[in-house]
């Protein structure tokens, strides 16, 4: 009964689909999540059987569960499996659930590496096309490391749709890995002239996504792309181009001419409809970034006068982009943007706040923030307003303030605007409450005074909700009423206000500030009365402190309570002077004496280390030639004693300040913790007495101050309209002061006058002191930059000739390397990874840059865009490299093989689910195909120089202390002076009983090896296959020559008729050694040894399969122990899986099954168990000769663990 | 780039759900869940184009979204697309799920939403536009369909 039950309930799951799931939560909508459940339940059911179908089923229910936010990570393992089946139906249900849930940090993701593989080169296209599809979703670096060559081979794949996905992922490769960009470039290139255009669109694609980030790297594709454009019909790729070339022109900005007419055409020709739309738009926004283009700017108008929302948009993007280069053309536009300011759509007022930003003038200042403050109370939707307040601010305090003629406008404007409910932005208003009252000191007294009221009406601001962020102005209030409390003129009003219980509410961090300020305000409140003479009402003063500051003693925030306490103390010990008569006041003030100057932002990173400072240097060395030593701890007292008092007599001596200053400035260049600049000549300029060449408008007079919660600067408009009328008036009296007074300097730091702004003097002598930076301060543009930008790794030059070790990685034996627990290793791998791409990166820059010098010289380019660049000398001296890179992309199958010899400096990473043979035999094939097709094709001599690229080593990314000694499955064949042979043997699935056997022949000598011949003496059971028409006894000729130095593989197949025994077969190498001197014949005897293993070729076989065949029971048995190892059993196991071709089935703590297979087909199981130190291998294979030998073989291999 | 393409309904119930960046699971849901709200809010005789969504990108970053029926499908770019050639784009896809699907609703998204990833991965392909001819679409759509199905015959 109970087994019907079990048995219904699995009927049950294997009808339940993807649409009975999405039924089913469709009929459960009130217990949507339990029912959900239930089915991950039944899903974890299905994941645990065998049946391919019901898995994969399970892994597409997965799937749509993911969509719904379920997180399904837990079934990566099953989606690996589904995504190796066999059926590109199941298959593409894998993929599609691994390129949903997969990412960087799924661990099971380096299993699939083989797996991919195997799929990228599966017969099927759409086994190829689901596997690129999946692979642009979830590549990783080391599979991007590890495929890239794979890919790039697809690139030239006979099928477009191939093709064209194997282009377009290798971007996502290329962000990964970005070493693979120069070796993959060429082909990449070719690829924009395929005759495709899907391809070529894909390929345009790459190149322009690539161009985005690191443009100067493709100027010279401006060419190609020049010719693609115009002949081009399909819109997408004209796109494209365009945007590509937007991104050129200002780095060349003769393109831009060349480009107006073709564009112009395409313009015209494009005619009416959605494409020419589209490509008018597009080409609009690119053009503009760089080249004469007033009719550009005419044609957006019309666009946005006619309006279809959209075009209406990005005609405004248009002119945002037109704005930077040509903002005169823009501004004419204003009635229109401050019409779509108005507009309904919020993305089309955001894109006019933007361009507002560039529109604004002296002139119009006013009147466009008037338009931005009445929008500020109109708009709902706190993004929009908060939009429009960071807008104001922007366009108010744009380039130094640049356009501000009147600061007390400004600040009623700050003032206004916290009066806004539910902004984010508070602390972005108090930072330029602060910033305009510090660097604008006329206005001091004016923002004293607005802020006092500030703080009396601060429990509005922190009445509404605290969170909003609003009463961070009282940040700044508090601070500026305390520090320039000078100005004050209820400075006891202020105070109390400041000490209020409601304070407390407030965040620790204002009420910090609150409390610091207070101590201020005290102290200038104490001057005050004590210069009056009223003691008592210093008294007063006290006393009210004494008695509020406890509220802020028991405040929660350490801040606050650490300097409440502090200042409670003080005024009370000022308390008990007091009471004796004491005059105190002098001294407290002394507390808050100097002034704070604004310090740039980078100012202490940017601080020079002065010539003859050593930081190496000994501090402690004797102090005997340090003049300049001694005089540094003097220094930081004489700048004390030089330190304004705060009310300093403005009719300082002239030459006393002059002479202060030289010496001041003597001591900090030779003082390194100095940050402070002398005085900007702005300053100077200020201190001077000779104020009557300014119009000083007084208007302060004329607005009530005192009001708050009026809109004021609405007064300041109207104020300033009279004042420039005013100004008008007097302009031609004025001109000859103007004159002047242009002579003595600009005032302003950074304003560039224009012709519009000279008509405006600003209402009141403002004075922005400059930000201070440290006297000689390096100009460094490296701040800006993210060092963490993965484009980064991507600027490339692409133009240098290729260098050997710049080649894909090959699929090696890694399999057999498989040594430490993957965990381990993938530390190291990594690390050296993120270290690697810098370094070259930092190697192509400076190569980069040295071209560039040389380009910039030559100047060669613009006049004949096909004009090569010139050859450098490096490129001479690597005119080998040259021709090997250019040979590489048809030959990279080519060095699929020869690279396999070089086992060294191999990354050794990840267990390979599926490892090499399945793959293998088809590389062959084509690789033999491939070596044809090559001989005919190239020009004799250069397949050499090829082969020799092809031999180098490749180290990228290799780690350099390994857990195993790296093997080489390539073993010694023969060697003498002149030559050394090492050969490989590998088994062959596809064609029966042959093996294929790869010979790497390396030239030691320093002559040509040419003529070379292979004859091998066959024995009865193992024939080498030779030409046709050729005898037993002839010999094989060697395809190649091998110039000195140079190595290269050549392949023999031979035809074995049993398999079951190692044999040994007797050959030569014969030779012609030619150097200066002459020719020598030369030869070199070897002995081939086929082993068992060699005839086996490591093939995955599932455990259920294993269990199977081991029950058949048509094995024969057998088994060795070997004594004294001390190999971990991890590395035991790798290493039986490389040399004799064995594939992990299962494994169980320290005890591991095996399978393999031989050419023959004879199925080898094995049991490998440890113990100790010892380990037995229990073997079962359906030849029991094969088996014994295989042991026998084993048994060497491990006894030498 | 595209980094994600989101379809849901006028409920904000996700039918097909794309990101070509990784998120988690639950950063995915409250994007779409932000993003259903900043399109809803929109009338449809506004511009497609929306700056402004928080979760994804940032400012270098806009959602272009159409609205069909009972579906939105929005598409969030870089700036390296242009605006009306995804707006196209989008088009194109509907239109090819409407061939694959004969007069496509939300019914034949919400029943097979494996065979909308399948079109969607033809159009396309980590994040990068792969095809835009409807007729190329739509024959490797069907070859692969008859792929399938001779597989399944195969099966039994």
């Amino acid at each position: 009964m109970a087994l019907k039950m079990v048995k219904g309930s699995i009927d049950r799951m294997f009808d339940k689909n993807l649409q009975d799931l999405v039924r089913g939560i469709r009929n459960h909508k009130e217990d949507e999540a339990k029912y959900i459940s239930q089915c991950i339940d039944e899903i974890k059911q299905e994941l645990k059987q065998d049946n391919i179908a019901v898995k994969a089923n399970a892994v597409c229910k997965l799937t749509y569960l993911q969509m719904l936010g379920y997180d399904i990570s837990w079934a990566a393992f099953n989606i690996i499996e589904v995504m190796s089946a066999s059926k590109f139906t199941f298959k593409r249900i894998g993929y599609l659930a691994a390129s949903q849930s997969f990412h960087e940090g799924t661990d099971v993701i380096m299993l699939t590496t083989n797996q991919i593989r195997k799929d990228l080169s599966s017969p099927s296209q759409y086994d190829t096309g689901v596997a690129l599809t999946g692979l642009s979703c979830f590549v990783t670096p080391d599979l991007a490391r590890d495929l890239a060559n794979d890919i790039m081979t697809l690139m030239s794949h006979t099928k477009p749709y191939i093709r064209k996905k194997a282009v377009l992922i290798m971007y996502k490769v290329f962000l990964k890995y970005p070493e693979s960009l120069r070796p993959a470039f060429p082909r990449l290139k070719e690829k924009l002239e395929d005759p495709d255009p899907g391809v070529q669109s894909a390929a345009v694609n790459v190149i322009c996504e690539l161009a985005r980030r690191n443009p100067k790297n493709y100027l010279s594709l401006a060419p190609l792309f020049f010719k693609l454009m115009t002949s081009s019909t399909n819109n997408w790729v004209l796109i494209k181009i365009i945007k590509l070339f937007g991104a050129l022109t200002p780095l060349e900005p003769r393109l831009g001419k060349k480009l107006i007419e073709p564009l112009t055409n395409l313009i015209h020709s494009v005619g009416a409809g959605r494409g020419a739309d589209r490509a008018v738009s597009a080409v609009l926004i690119s053009l503009s970034s760089g080249m004469p283009n007033h009719s550009a700017s005419i044609q957006v108008r019309p666009a946005r006068a006619g309006a279809s929302p959209p075009l209406k948009y990005l005609g405004l993007l248009a002119m945002s982009k037109i704005l930077k280069t040509h903002p005169k053309s823009v501004q004419s536009h204003k009635d229109l943007i401050l019409q779509c300011l108005d507009d309904k759509d919020e993305s089309i007022r955001l894109r006019a706040l933007d361009l507002l930003y560039g529109m604004v003038s002296k002139k119009n200042l006013m009147e466009i923030v008037k338009k931005l403050m009445t929008h500020v109370d109109k708009a709902e939707g706190t993004t929009y307003r908060d939009e429009l307040l960071t807008k104001i601010i922007d366009i108010c305090s744009q380039s130094n303030y640049q356009y501000i003629t009147n600061f007390e406008w400004y600040i009623s404007i700050l003032v206004e605007l916290t009066r806004l409910e539910g902004t984010r932005h508070g602390h972005l208003i108090a930072a330029q409450m602060l910033d305009v009252a510090i660097r604008v000191k006329a206005i001091r007294k004016f923002a004293v005074s607005q802020m006092s009221s500030l703080l009396d009406s601060a429990h509005l601001l922190a009445s509404s909700t605290q969170r909003n962020g609003i009463c961070e102005v009282l940040y700044a209030a508090a601070w500026i009423c305390g520090e320039f409390s000078e100005h004050l003129q209820e400075p006891h009003h202020t105070l109390e206000a400041m000490l209020r219980p409601k304070v407390t509410t407030l965040p620790g961090h204002i009420q910090a500030v609150y409390v610091q300020n207070v101590v201020k305000l005290y102290a200038s409140i104490l001057q005050q009365k004590e210069q009056a003479g009223e003691a008592e009402g210093a008294q007063a003063v006290t006393q009210l402190m004494v008695d509020r500051l406890p509220q802020f003693v028991q405040s929660a925030d350490l801040e606050v309570q650490e300097r409440a306490s502090c200042i409670l103390q003080l005024v009370k010990h000022i308390q008990k002077l007091q009471a004796k008569d004491v005059p105190v006041a002098e001294e407290v003030s002394a507390l808050f004496a100097g002034e704070l100057n604004p310090v740039a932002p980078k100012a202490q990173k940017k601080v020079p280390v002065p010539e003859g400072l050593d930081l190496d240097a000994w501090i402690n060395e004797p102090l005997s030639d340090s003049e300049s030593e001694d005089e540094r701890p003097r220094a930081v007292f004489h700048e004390e004693e030089q330190r304004r008092p705060k009310h300093r007599p403005s009719e300082a001596d002239e030459e006393e300040l002059a002479r202060r200053r030289e010496a001041r400035k003597q001591e900090q260049a030779n003082n390194p913790f100095y940050i402070k600049s002398s005085p900007s000549p702005q300053k100077r300029y200020q201190d001077t007495p000779g104020v009557e060449h300014i119009p000083v408008v007084q208007i302060d007079l004329s607005v009530p101050l005192k009001v708050p919660g009026l809109p004021m600067s609405d007064q300041y408009v109207k104020l300033e309209e009279e004042r420039r009328h005013q100004q008008k008036l007097e302009k031609d009296k004025r001109r000859k002061k103007r004159k002047e007074k242009e002579r003595k300097g600009k005032r302003r730091h950074g304003s560039l006058p224009t012709e519009s702004d000279e008509d405006i003097a600003p209402a009141q002598q403002v004075d922005i002191v400059t930000e201070e930076m440290p006297e000689n301060a390096l100009p460094s543009d490296e701040d800006d930059k993210d060092p963490n930008d993965p484009y980064r790794a991507l600027d490339i030059d692409l133009d240098k000739p290729l260098a050997d070790s710049e080649k894909l990685p090959i699929q090696k034996h890694r399999n057999a390397e498989t040594s430490k627990s993957p965990e381990k290793e993938d530390v190291p791998v990594a690390e050296k990874k993120s270290k690697k791409p810098k370094k070259k990166e930092k190697k192509h820059k400076e190569k980069g840059r040295d071209k560039e010098k040389k380009k910039e010289k030559e100047k060669k380019w613009s006049e004949s865009p096909h004009c090569p660049s010139p050859v450098s000398l490096q490129e001479e001296v690597d005119v080998n490299a040259v021709t090997a890179s250019k040979d590489e992309c048809e030959d990279t199958k080519m060095e699929a093989q020869g690279e396999e010899d070089d086992a060294e400096g191999q990354e050794q990473d990840k267990v390979r689910l599926l490892p090499r043979g399945l793959w293998r035999h088809k590389k062959e094939k084509e690789e033999r195909s491939k070596g044809r097709k090559k001989s005919k094709k190239q020009p004799p001599g250069s397949g050499e120089v090829a082969g020799e690229a092809a031999q180098e080593p490749v180290h990228n990314g290799a780690p350099e202390e390994e857990p195993l000694p790296p093997e080489s499955s390539y073993s010694l064949l023969a060697e003498n002076s002149y030559i050394k042979m090492t050969c490989d043997v590998r088994g062959s699935l596809q064609e029966d009983s042959q093996v294929t056997v790869a010979i790497v022949l390396e030239n030691r000598s320093s002559s040509v090896l040419k003529g070379m011949e292979l004859s091998v003496l066959d024995s009865l059971n193992a024939r080498m296959t030779r030409p046709q028409g050729s005898s037993v006894h002839d010999g094989v000729p060697v395809p190649f020559q091998l110039p000195p130095g140079v190595s290269n593989e050549a392949q023999f197949v031979f035809t074995i008729q049993s398999i079951v025994m190692a044999q040994k077969l007797k050959g030569t190498l014969s030779f012609i050694a030619k150097n200066d001197e002459g020719a020598t014949q030369e030869k070199l005897d070897f002995r081939l040894h086929f082993s068992c293993s060699s005839y086996l070729i490591t093939t995955p076989c599932y455990s259920d399969a294993f269990a199977k065949l081991l029950e058949s029971g048509d094995l024969s048995m057998s088994s060795v122990k070997v004594d004294g190892i001390r190999m971990s059993f991890q590395n035991l196991l790798a290493k039986i899986c490389f040399h004799h071709h064995f594939s992990v089935v299962e494994r169980v703590d320290s005890c591991a099954s095996m399978y393999s297979r031989s050419i023959q087909g004879h199925h080898v199981c094995l049991l490998v168990k440890k113990g100790e130190n010892s380990v037995s291998v229990d073997g079962k294979c359906s030849d029991s000769t094969l088996l014994s030998n295989l042991l026998e073989e084993m048994k060497v291999t491990l006894a030498k663990c | 780039m595209i980094q994600a393409i989101l379809v849901f309904n006028n409920h904000g119930k996700p039918r097909l759900v794309r990101f070509y960046q990784r998120f988690p699971e639950e950063i995915q849901q409250q994007i779409v869940r932000e993003t259903f709200h900043l399109v809803l809010k929109r009338d449809d005789n506004i511009c497609n184009f929306l700056e402004g969504g928080s979760l994804i990108g940032g400012s270098d970053y806009k959602l272009i979204y159409r609205h069909y029926a009972t579906l939105y499908f929005v598409f969030c770019v870089d700036s390296s697309e242009s605006e009306l050639g995804i707006l196209d784009l989008i088009q194109v896809f509907v239109e090819t799920l409407d061939k694959c699907f004969e007069n496509v609703c939300e019914l034949d998204l919400i029943f097979h939403m494996d065979k909308v990833h399948y079109i969607l991965q033809e159009v396309v392909m980590g994040g990068m536009v792969l095809e835009t001819n409807m007729n190329e679409i739509v024959a490797q759509i069907e070859a692969q369909n008859r792929l399938e199905k001779s597989e399944g015959q195969g099966l039994g």
